[in-house]
């Protein structure tokens, strides 16, 4: 009989994501699962809702990335009343996208991602947590990180009356403009937020990159997978995350699709398991393979690291130049370490706090002209955005008066679920030999899916503390020999 | 020796992780929050297991705060096991006091919810049919997955709940409040829910341009007009459901020029919000005759999910009947 190891990640007992891993007779991996358990059907109950109201309804998606649904709801109800938004309503929409962006990304850095460098990977696990990072980098730097995540939330909260669950996303604009006063405070944030974010990029450059123990793990084998590569780019196929088309790198790094979000369709699907809820996106092109890795495999990768391989710059100069740097490290494109997900998203979100300051230094964005009224017959919609962890989908049939006949949505870490399973049995292999489970395995385990920043963690990636994880060693009978904690 | 500061516990059903960040938003008020009580679960954050818990003495935790609606057997188990160990359960948030947006799936049963996601989506391709099994054996690995439910249920349902801290999410000030009573001993008679008894209308500042007389000619969509942003949304024809709803939230999404959804739920007085609202909506509708009444009804696309867009659960109706469900 095989052992198991259950590595129950959250006390919600399978809430949000159980790992499974299997050992043959010598004790080694022979395959690991991440399960996720849970469903709640929002493509069913989207069906006879006016289509409008989902950029009210799908927010209740996920409370921790609700701007993503937002957004993709109301380009998709765009689409469908062929209507276009007025370039200042456009303005509005990316200046709430970019702030959303750069919040989120850099809560993630600092709460999530970064205790495990900040602190340490091998320091005790009741440090490494924000409090840890703070610990280490000081206490007027945590009340500066807390202090950029309000003040960005503020900006959010004044144009779509709440941060969490926003309103005021309408097919042809939005619901509320900005006014001079405010424009000129929120540019005073958004210059702040360029500094707080290149600030996070030299703190990940001192601790990161100047610690040879930590590159070597940045770019060891146990933490890299190859795979396609997807992500929305501009018309220069510059990183974007409101608008664009969606790009495909394969595996060396060479464009293998660009296509319209209309589009999706011809190459995206969904395999279903019949172990988990979720369901497995892969290139339509390629084919689903299966749990591998490789050219010949339909699994792709989205979110940062994919965000910056399938694309061939970034739109802002300070970004830029980080992004030379990160390739220049890492030896050249693309780069498959999934831990470099976690420079990436840094990268990120120096770009969008670029944008933000060019948005609001433009006077356009005060105009009054933010929505443009559907005339035409709804009929059907598709609208992409890049949610912080990857491609998000939303895509509405609807009968003439507008009431969604058929509704799809790809949400963005399912665009990952194919990879987080591989990332983590790559990681088990990497830690777990001839049955022996090192205490490591804890932290790595933890350390491969923590850089996708799952959704189906989603409470977690908010909150102080490192991810509880309790390993759980079965022999034959099903007792339990061993049990690892932290 | 000071006192042993009070347990508090933390758990989530089926939720989006917005009521989570609602506790963070804080900010600063998290600190002390933490100073003032012993969390001693918090799947989110800290490394105790559902045993943990079951060792605990009955009765022992102050308080515990669940969020969520409740639709998988594993949710079901665990709250019964909090509700033992716990002097105080506090519904918190839309989903855990109502039923929530999660409660839409109340419209549909486990059957057509599964044949759309599983197989008739546009991007599924699924040629062998596989849905997903509570006992699987994949290549020979056993594994488990908890049971889908037909129907979603507010916390009450499944268990006894003492105090419902409304909205989605809940306001920062009404979790500060509900907080501050619970520490300082001064909370309100069992089952109240913990936010003003009023209605939104009595707090929106739009109010002050109510007409002497507020009727509807007809009803339109926030897509069909430019919304003005001072004039009251029903005077400008568009549903609103303020009068139904309770107060507490701040009215942030009017504040962003949007009408409200009803997330807070009905004020205490108030059984069902939905009948609630069409009856408020009857008395301003300006018609004389049954086809006029009907021309005005029939605008309201969708009024179900409309006026029970956060509380079918909880509603005198429950869910769409099962036989009637295609």
């Amino acid at each position: 009989m095989t052992r198991r190891i259950t590595i129950d990640p959250i006390t919600r007992l399978e809430g949000h994501g159980k790992i499974e891993i299997f050992l043959d007779d010598h004790g080694d991996v022979e395959r690991a699962y991440l399960q996720v358990p849970e469903l709640r059907g929002f493509e069913q109950f989207a069906v006879g809702r006016p289509v409008e109201e989902m950029s009210r309804i799908t927010p209740r998606i996920c409370g921790v990335c609700p701007t993503a649904h937002y957004m993709a709801a109301s380009k998709a109800a765009d689409a469908v009343y062929h209507v276009e938004p007025p370039p200042t309503a456009k303005m509005l929409r990316e200046l709430i996208f970019n702030a959303f962006f750069m919040e989120d990304h850099t809560l993630h850095f600092f709460f999530l991602g970064g205790p495990d460098f900040v602190v340490g990977p091998q320091a005790p696990a009741a440090e490494r947590n924000i409090l840890g990072v703070i610990g280490k980098v000081g206490v007027e730097i945590g009340g500066r990180v807390i202090k950029a995540r309000e003040d960005v939330r503020e900006i959010m909260a004044y144009l779509c009356g709440k941060a969490i669950h926003p309103v005021g996303g309408l097919p042809g604009g939005v619901s509320k403009g900005l006014d001079e006063e405010h424009r000129v405070k929120f540019l005073a944030t958004a210059k702040e937020t360029v500094e707080f974010t290149e600030f996070a990029l030299q703190i990940f450059n001192d601790v990161v990159l100047k610690n040879q123990g930590y590159v070597d793990i940045v770019v060891g084998e146990a933490y890299k997978i190859k795979t396609y590569y997807m992500g929305l780019v501009n018309a220069r196929n510059q990183v974007e995350f409101y608008d664009g088309d969606l790009r495909v790198v394969d595996p060396d790094g060479r464009e293998f699709a660009k296509f319209k979000p209309a589009d999706y369709l011809d190459h995206i699907a969904e395999h279903v398991e019949p172990w988990t809820y979720v369901k497995f996106p892969f290139l339509k092109k390629v084919g689903w393979k299966g749990f591998v890795e490789g050219k010949d495999s339909g699994v792709y990768r989205v979110a940062p690291l994919a965000r910056l391989n399938a694309a061939e710059s970034m739109q802002t100069p300070r970004a830029q130049v980080h992004y030379d740097r990160m390739y220049e490290i890492l030896g050249g494109k693309p780069v498959h370490n999934t831990l470099a997900f976690h420079w990436a998203r840094l990268i990120e979100a120096l770009q969008a706090a670029e944008r933000m300051v060019e948005l609001l230094e433009d006077p356009a964005i005060t105009g009054t002209d933010i929505r443009r009224l559907p005339t035409e017959t709804p009929t059907e919609g598709v609208g992409i955005v890049e949610a912080p962890r990857g491609v998000l989908i939303h895509h509405y049939k609807t009968d003439e008066r507008g009431l969604i006949t058929s509704a799809n949505l790809i949400v963005a870490t399912i665009g990952n679920a194919a990879a987080i399973n591989m990332s983590i049995e790559k990681a088990a292999k990497a830690y777990i030999k001839g049955g022996v489970v090192s205490e490591g395995l804890l932290n790595m385990a933890e350390m491969a899916f923590r850089p996708y920043d799952p959704c189906h963690g989603c409470g977690t990636h908010a909150y102080p503390g490192g991810l509880p994880l309790t390993i759980n060693v079965h022999d034959d009978s099903g007792r339990i020999v061993r049990t690892l904690r932290r | 020796m000071s006192e042993p500061k009070p347990k508090v516990a933390f758990y989530w059903c089926s939720s989006c992780g917005g009521c989570e960040e609602s506790v963070v938003d804080l900010g600063a008020d998290i600190l002390k929050v933490v100073a003032a009580v012993d969390i001693v679960f918090w799947p989110v954050a800290l490394d105790f297991k559902k045993k943990d818990v079951e060792a605990m003495a009955d009765g022992s935790i102050a308080v515990t705060f669940i969020n969520g609606a409740v639709r998988m057997s594993e949710q079901e188990e665990m709250v019964h096991l909090l509700r033992r160990k716990s002097q105080l359960i506090v519904a918190h948030g839309a989903c855990a006091h109502l039923g929530g947006i999660p409660g839409l799936g109340n419209f549909w049963n486990k059957e057509t919810i599964f044949r759309t996601v599983y197989h008739t989506t546009v991007s599924t391709d699924n040629p062998k049919g596989t849905e997903p099994l509570t006992k699987v054996s994949d290549a020979g690995y056993d594994l488990t997955l908890p049971e889908f439910w037909d129907t979603v249920h507010p916390l009450d349902h499944i268990i006894d709940v003492d105090y419902y801290l409304p909205g989605c999410a809940p306001h920062r000030d009404l979790i500060m409040g509900a907080v501050t009573a619970i520490l300082e001993g001064k909370l309100p008679p069992k089952g109240a829910v913990l936010s003003p008894n009023k209605s939104c209308c009595d707090d929106c500042d739009r109010n002050d341009t109510k007409p002497e007389k507020l009727t509807i000619k007809e009803t339109k969509r926030p897509s069909e007009i430019l919304l003005d942003p001072k004039t009251g949304f029903l005077a400008q024809g568009v549903i609103c459901m303020g009068p139904a709803t309770r107060s507490g939230c701040g009215e942030r999404c009017i504040e962003g020029n949007m009408p409200c959804r009803g997330c807070m739920g009905p004020p205490d007085q108030v059984t069902d919000q939905g009948a609630k609202f069409l009856s408020a909506l009857a008395s301003i509708l300006d018609a004389n005759d049954e086809p006029g009444i009907d021309r005005i009804v029939d605008s309201i696309v969708d009024p179900a999910g409309t006026f029970y867009r956060f509380s079918l659960p909880s509603s005198i109706l429950k869910r769409k009947k099962m036989e009637a469900v295609r």
